[in-house]
């Protein structure tokens, strides 16, 4: 849909990068490297804490991304596979020293994080093969019963190993440090300057964005990738060149829930604590706002799109208790500010849909997709006809 | 004036529907299973499926429709029971409707129909606001306009009304009546009473008026409507009216039954009527009344022979075992994907 073959053709055509894209990029590493390296000297860890949190939700809004933006799966449950990786992470991490020695402690981290990620990519093949054939919104509400039965096991002491909603680490339980860590602490602190532990796991989870990014931006261009669009824009269409729509949607939910699952051991093993209530059905929704808000599809808009949401209350709510703006808000505002941010993100989602349902940085392609200009002048020209056409097309229409 | 209020299930959580639990069957003593518990468990579970076929019926006449799961249709239920709650406590005013019997029975019916009316014109203004721009829109598009609209509503009571829970008054008089040791009281008569009497109006309506004939037509070919003349938006706006104000029916009825309300009733029920929709083939009214009481009882009945705290989880399963091994659902029939 939406212009000639051609016009799609040469707008998506990639030349060279231009020159102040190059400059942009350069400008956000520096702020993402050097920018905690300076809020840690002055003292401020809170926002050194936003930083980390701000990455991990990069993760998971990239992961989902795939999901939603590229195979075009409404996942309501996404935060099943993030809370798996938590879990699975925590849980071996209280085995894996008590198996091979106390030795073996700074390395269960490192061990996990893999294992962790294949655990809830697992569970995404688990639970993705009897429920993908399912059209769109039933996935949705599927995906959503899943996220709930998950959460409610966990919060039930299944098996007795998750302590319920007590959480993990649970009484005499203690999470390993990850080797490098003293290392890092010991090696990289100078005078005033002290190598913080949030500061180790900031800079991990810039690595680990980094990793997805660089991912998913190959796994776009794949063959994959592509099967993923051609199946998100017209699965009979897709399914009749070859493409194997069961299996194309299975890797876009285990690869999905792969990066969930990277996000939640990292997270659990940063904060030290997990229990079920980090992850309600909010928080799926709340992953869900970031990859329609930023644009989906699009990688940089999933990255926008987590930084705004995670970030932005939060800065809001500091920069008002800061001499810096203390004149603009005050600090019930900034409160106020903070507590209506749901209620923001939901009218965003509704008024996106309605006016920018592509997202504030889209993808190209999806832009074209979500905008069929072409079918709007026709129903200038004929509504009825228009109407009954459109019906038709319905029930094979994306989802 | 006084008020005798009955509090009936757990006061600790409205996201779930609490039901007599083994816990509680323990106190009785009654651990073994007799024919009274079960017994017992059916006519709690009735009057739960009461709840859920009402709250059903909504999602069901929209997905006939639209082909889209309103997802802020719990936020509806929940609604309800506010604006029932404000019409209660307006009404409480007035030392008519609180000093005899038939003064009670026109507060309830006043309340129902306020609450029902004002719900009902919040669907319509939803459905023009959040889901009409998107009526061409790829799928993808109306659901996450719908989810966004729940949680703006949810956030708005939280922000606006309260974060907290808030006890329902109950005016029914406080009495129960025991049948061969199966109780039953006023609240669960009257639930289970009001909500049959409507699903047979609704079915009459859809049935015999000349609006519901045009809705049924929509939903089975929207082509053919439009061509026989049946104006399509006329009859959105006539859905989108009726299921929200059968809902929040349901919602007062909730509150009563659990005695306390809170801006996140709606999510558990919602789902679980959505689950009632999908098993009796969602897109099919009576289908959706039907898998409303019997999902209904089959909770009440995993509630109180197994786990309770896996009680929301039966429901859950049971929509994706339905959905995988027989995604039209009872009475609904099969759809042939388009192509």
């Amino acid at each position: 849909m939406g212009g000639s073959k051609m016009d799609i053709k040469t707008k998506i055509a990639s030349g060279p990068i231009p020159l102040w894209k190059w400059i942009m990029y350069a400008v956000i590493m520096v702020i993402v490297v050097a920018a905690p390296i300076y809020f840690q000297s002055v003292q401020n860890f809170f926002f050194v804490r936003i930083f980390a949190v701000v990455g991990i939700y990069v993760m998971l809004s990239l992961g989902l991304n795939i999901v939603v933006g590229y195979a075009g799966l409404l996942d309501l449950g996404y935060i099943a596979f993030y809370a798996m990786g938590a879990y699975v992470g925590i849980i071996l991490g209280f085995k894996l020293p008590e198996v091979f020695g106390s030795g073996f402690e700074p390395w269960t981290f490192w061990t996990l994080l893999p294992v962790a990620a294949l655990a809830a990519a697992g569970t995404g093949i688990a639970l993705g093969t009897p429920v993908l054939r399912l059209r769109g919104d039933y996935l949705a509400i599927v995906t959503l019963g899943f996220g709930e039965i998950v959460r409610i096991a966990l919060n039930n002491n299944i098996f007795g190993i998750t302590n319920g909603a007590k959480g993990l680490p649970g009484p005499g339980q203690r999470i390993p440090t990850p080797a490098g860590m003293e290392w890092a602490k010991a090696n990289l602190s100078f005078g005033d300057f002290a190598f913080s532990k949030d500061l180790f796991w900031y800079y991990l989870i810039v690595v680990l964005c980094l990793a997805t990014i660089f991912v998913v931006r190959r796994l776009d261009d794949s063959r994959l990738g592509r099967a993923w669009v051609a199946m998100r824009e017209d699965e009979v269409a897709a399914a009749s060149i070859g493409i194997s729509i069961t299996t194309t949607k299975l890797w876009a939910f285990s690869l999905g829930a792969l990066w969930g699952g990277v996000a939640g051991v990292t997270y659990a093993y940063w904060v030290g604590f997990i229990s079920p209530e980090s992850f309600n059905f909010m928080e799926s929704v709340l992953v869900v706002c970031m990859v329609v808000l930023g644009g989906m599809g699009s990688i940089p808009g999933a990255v926008l799109g987590a930084v705004i949401i995670a970030a932005l209350p939060e800065m809001i709510r500091y920069f008002a208790q800061s001499p810096l703006l203390a004149g603009v808000l005050t600090t019930d505002q900034a409160n106020l500010a903070s507590q209506y941010r749901y209620l923001v993100f939901g009218a965003a989602m509704v008024i996106m849909m309605a006016f920018r349902p592509q997202g504030i940085l889209p993808s190209q392609r999806r832009a074209m997709e979500l905008h069929p200009e072409d079918e709007k002048t026709l129903a200038e020209e004929n509504q009825q006809i228009w109407d009954v056409e459109h019906h038709t097309d319905v029930d094979n229409d994306l989802l | 004036m006084p008020l005798t209020r009955v509090l009936v299930g757990a006061r600790g959580s409205t996201k779930a529907f609490p039901l007599i639990s083994l816990e509680q069957l323990e106190e009785t003593g009654e651990t073994q299973v007799s024919i009274a518990t079960i017994g017992q468990q059916l006519v709690n579970g009735v009057t739960l499926g009461g709840m859920y076929a009402l709250i059903a019926l909504g999602y069901t006449l929209v997905y006939g429709i639209l082909l889209m799961i309103n997802f802020a249709h719990s936020e509806m239920f929940m609604g309800g029971a506010f604006v029932g709650l404000f019409a209660f406590g307006w009404l409480d005013n007035y030392e008519f409707f609180t000093g005899s019997g038939f003064g009670i029975a026109l507060m309830f019916l006043m309340t129902f129909v306020i609450s029902g009316v004002v719900i009902g014109l919040l669907g319509v203004l939803i459905e023009r606001v959040a889901y009409r721009p998107l009526r061409h829109a790829p799928r993808l598009a109306p659901l996450i306009s719908a989810i966004g609209m729940s949680i703006f509503l949810q956030q708005a009571v939280l922000l606006w009304i309260t974060p907290r829970q808030v006890p329902f008054p109950n005016y029914l008089p406080a009495g129960s009546y025991e049948i061969a040791g199966i109780s039953i009281n006023n609240i669960q008569i009257m639930i289970i009473g009001s909500s049959i009497i409507l699903l047979i109006i609704l079915d009459t309506f859809v049935s015999k008026t000349r609006i519901g004939k045009a809705m049924r037509a929509v939903s089975q070919d929207r082509e053919a409507a439009t061509l026989m003349g049946v104006d399509i938006n006329r009859v959105i706006a006539v859905a989108f009216f009726i299921g929200p104000a059968l809902g929040a029916l349901a919602g007062i009825f909730s509150g009563m039954y659990y005695g306390s309300i809170k801006f996140d009733m709606g999510f558990i029920p919602g789902v679980k009527a959505f689950t009632a929709a999908v098993i009796g083939g969602i897109g099919n009214l009576r289908g959706a009344m039907v898998g409303g009481f019997l999902l209904g009882i089959i909770e009440a009945l995993a509630a109180g022979f197994l786990s309770s705290g896996y009680k929301d989880v039966v429901a859950f399963a049971i929509l994706i075992l339905v959905l995988v091994f027989k995604p039209s659902g009872l009475l609904g029939e099969s759809v042939v994907e388009k192509v």
